[in-house]
């Protein structure tokens, strides 16, 4: 069991990922991995009231996901780790050699990034991130749902236009 | 975001928002129903960070001076940014798990307030929801 799912999605939990993923996939646990709300009991206290009761979650900054990825990873439940932007995840990756794949399941549109698909916009510089992060033996796709199809970041990079 | 609403002269009293379309869909329902649409603002999240989603809220609430919210889910991203919006004004009230009967008995509320009438809605929303069969 453990970590079935990497997400990076900047809607942290919500429907998608309580429900939609959360649900098919029986997931019992969300590592929620996030600087700002890992420091503030309030945030933490709205993201906590939003998850079901048969649902733990558990907050990190980076810093102690890190050190404590190894134990999320055997827990015996399955379990889902989110971020909420591609550093985040980029840093973990980094330390944790055991991530194999990484899912971009929402990063929406703010000044500066460009569409790729309509769940994903991208600056250049997350562009360069996600190659960085292919090119360290990651698989990154983007998939918002279960029962949409995975696509590789190729296919996202190029934009749904194309 | 898209916004919707009806053509009637009431003042909208409620901001209904969620996942696709289903604000769009249930207070169109609504007008079909008793023809009280315009006492409802309609916003659909697609698209949209947190912070345009809480920030969307926030103008509407400001513009129509409505006290209410009604989202989908108690899990979506629109009651996590209404909560956000609760932080900042306790006299907002959010009611999350909308439906059409939640919604009809809303908009014929002659309770006192707005608030009020969103608690008293709630209720018989709640009590909408049945079972049949084995």
């Amino acid at each position: 069991m453990g970590i079935h799912l990497y997400r990076i999605d900047d809607r942290l939990i919500h429907g998608q990922v309580v429900v939609g993923w959360g649900q098919p996939l029986n997931i019992r646990f969300l590592v929620l991995v996030d600087d700002l709300v890992a420091s503030s009991d309030w945030e933490k206290d709205l993201y906590r009231m939003a998850v079901p009761p048969e649902m733990e979650i558990y907050f990190a900054d980076v810093v102690t996901a890190i050190r404590n990825h190894a134990q999320y990873a055997s827990d015996p439940r399955p379990g889902i780790l989110i971020t909420g932007d591609i550093s985040s995840m980029q840093r973990l990756v980094r330390e944790v050699k055991a991530i194999g794949s990484v899912n971009l399941g929402g990063i929406h549109h703010r000044a500066g990034r460009a569409e790729k698909l309509r769940y994903v916009f991208l600056t250049p510089e997350e562009e360069h991130q996600l190659r960085d992060l292919e090119a360290a033996g990651v698989e990154v796709t983007a998939q918002d749902v279960p029962s949409a199809r995975a696509r590789p970041l190729s296919e996202v990079l190029e934009g749904e236009s194309r | 975001m898209n916004e919707q609403r009806g053509g009637g002269p009431e003042k909208p009293l409620a901001v209904v928002v969620g996942h696709g379309e289903f604000a769009g869909g249930l207070v169109s329902a609504v007008g079909q129903i008793c023809g009280m649409a315009d006492k409802l603002v309609v916003l659909s999240m697609m698209g949209m960070t947190p912070e345009d989603i809480e920030g969307t809220i926030r103008e509407e609430l400001t513009r129509t001076g409505a006290r209410v919210i009604f989202t989908d889910l108690p899990a979506g991203s629109a009651t996590l940014a209404a909560r956000r919006i609760l932080k900042d004004d306790p006299g907002i009230v959010l009611v999350s798990g909308v439906n059409l009967a939640t919604l009809l008995d809303f908009v014929f509320s002659t309770a006192a307030s707005p608030t009020e009438a969103a608690r008293a809605a709630a209720e018989r929303g709640k009590a909408s929801l049945i079972v049949v069969g084995r």
